[in-house]
């Protein structure tokens, strides 16, 4: 890879320890995927947050770093594995807390903003069409390249953070022309009649796509959380972190229709859910939220649950991000939810919160969180925000 | 002594006996990072202990939470002593630079068998004959 004597400089450790092992990073990766140099990124996206994945060695890590790194871009951070405020009220142990709050507090120290969401484009870090950044959080990625068109290939926690301290990303993959050329014409014959539908559209063509870039057609409208939910679903599936949908993402008008083609009929759409669902009827878990709810949901679960109460032996939670809470707490929908006996899980969710053990099924709205939880042996059943709803008020799943 | 020449991912010195697999290999949830045995249901080196081998194997696989398995491996002195692969990705990249283990690739991985001694000294496989 060419560097700039800047560059180099900085590789030789100039700026010191965090940026030289940054570059260390940035320069085999760019060398290993065959990029010719760095180019500028505009926002960093870093996961790796909860202590739960990361352990002791990824705190001492991030330790080590934080001595002498600091974000040059704006930069915004991944979900934690817990409430950062409302912990307790989750069922947290007090030891993971204090360990959750030194890996936050090292983040701090970087100069990252702590927003400990997965929709960062929700709460202020929103590149434009075209623009290069480096994120990691695969369903932000596919969010970012595929709804607004911008350009990222999928980092992991330390190559996000190696890009935050250099301001720079290895120009390979998905920020050049050549490899965002979809190379599968997925044609949707199916009727997607609630919100769940599209984790099952993702599911299903995250398989027959899997690994490639799928051109879709067939999808007369989507709502930008219906859209959060595909890209979550889809490329925890297996697709690439990109695709193209004819008439509602960017850039669609101009691709060439890739010949490879395959259909998505009704029947695949019930066959993920077959396939997604377990065999089981009582619920004592159930969460919505992955992606993080956007205000919108929040809105239709307050007007959902209200004047309702929550199953004694259930607990039902609300992933999102602070910010969300924030516009929720003003309007009420708070009160209406927590009055229902909901908890808010703030800065966290069901995929990497501390869970194992904790419950025996889990009811969701979202097939990225049931893939999830599978790491920590729950059952899974996926439905639409009223079928969960229910399921959180009689403790039931009724079908 | 037979010798390969590789592509250098991290720079450095390691020697030791080869534990080789065609199988990929994930860290994260496919390794125990206590004991550094092999933990992946069904994988070839399942119940080996990867801890001081100069670890061969295609390449890496799985959550880039990986990359922070091997720096606790490295930490809890279970880690590899050297990492050759045939095509490294970026998790076993990003886990070797952070960790400073020696790790090479582009290298013919068939040459090595389980039980060779073998040493890498930056971008060269030396198989060291007893």
């Amino acid at each position: 890879m060419n560097l700039t004597e800047k560059e180099q400089r900085m590789l030789d450790g100039e700026e010191g320890y965090a940026v030289r092992k940054s570059m260390e990073i940035l320069v085999a990766l760019g060398d290993i995927y065959g990029a010719e140099r760095l180019i500028k990124v505009g926002s960093v996206q870093v996961a790796g947050v909860s202590y739960h994945n990361l352990g002791d060695a990824g705190l001492e890590f991030l330790n080590e770093l934080a001595k002498d790194g600091r974000v040059k871009v704006l930069t915004t951070l991944n979900p934690a594995g817990m409430d950062l405020e409302n912990w307790r009220n989750l069922g947290i142990s007090e030891e993971f807390a204090q360990k959750q709050n030194m890996v936050i507090e090292a983040f701090e120290k970087m100069g990252i903003l702590v927003s400990c969401t997965c929709t960062p484009y929700l709460i202020g870090n929103l590149p434009r069409y075209g623009e290069h950044v480096a994120w990691s959080e695969s369903s932000a990625v596919t969010f970012a390249n595929s709804v607004i068109g911008a350009r990222t290939n999928r980092e992991g926690g330390p190559s996000a953070l190696a890009a935050a301290f250099v301001g720079k990303t290895p120009c390979y993959g998905l920020h050049l022309d050549e490899n965002r050329v979809p190379d599968i014409h997925v044609k949707v014959n199916a009727d997607l009649t609630k919100f769940s539908d599209w984790g099952a559209l993702g599911y299903a063509i995250g398989k027959k796509a899997e690994n490639k870039i799928p051109y879709i057609t067939g999808i007369k409208d989507a709502e930008l959380d219906e859209l959060k939910s595909f890209c979550a679903s889809v490329v925890t599936y297996g697709a690439k972190p990109l695709f193209y949908m004819k008439g509602i993402t960017p850039g669609a008008e101009n691709c060439q229709v890739p010949k490879d083609s395959v259909a998505v009929e009704q029947s695949d759409i019930k066959q993920a859910y077959d396939n997604i669902n377990d065999e089981v009827t009582d619920i004592d878990f159930v969460c919505v939220g992955c992606p993080h709810c956007s205000i919108k949901e929040i809105a239709e679960i307050a007007e959902l649950l209200r004047g309702k109460k929550v199953a004694e032996n259930t607990e039902f939670w609300v992933a999102t991000s602070r910010s969300a809470k924030q516009l929720a707490d003003k309007r009420g929908y708070t009160q209406v939810i927590e009055r229902a006996g909901g908890k808010f899980a703030c800065d966290t969710c069901m995929a990497v919160a501390p869970l194992k053990g904790r419950f025996k099924a889990l009811a969701t709205t979202s097939a990225k969180g049931c893939f999830y939880s599978r790491q920590s042996n729950m059952k899974t059943k996926m439905g639409s925000l009223e079928e969960c709803i229910m399921a959180a008020v009689t403790g039931k799943w009724s079908n | 002594m037979e010798q390969l020449k590789g592509r250098i991912i991290y720079k450095g010195k390691g020697e030791g006996e080869a534990l080789t697999t065609s199988m990929p290999i994930s860290f994260y949830g496919g390794v125990d990072p206590n004991t550094g045995e092999v933990i992946e249901k069904g994988h070839e080196l399942q119940g080996k202990s990867v801890k001081g081998k100069i670890l061969v194997f295609p390449t890496g696989k799985g959550s880039t939470v990986g990359s922070y398995t091997l720096y606790r491996m490295k930490k809890n002195g279970t880690a590899p002593a050297g990492i050759i692969n045939r095509e490294c990705e970026t998790i076993v990249a990003v886990g070797a630079i952070i960790s400073e283990i020696p790790c090479v690739d582009k290298v013919d991985i068939a040459r090595i068998k389980t039980g060779d001694t073998v040493r890498i000294e930056d971008g060269t496989v030396t198989l060291v004959q007893d």
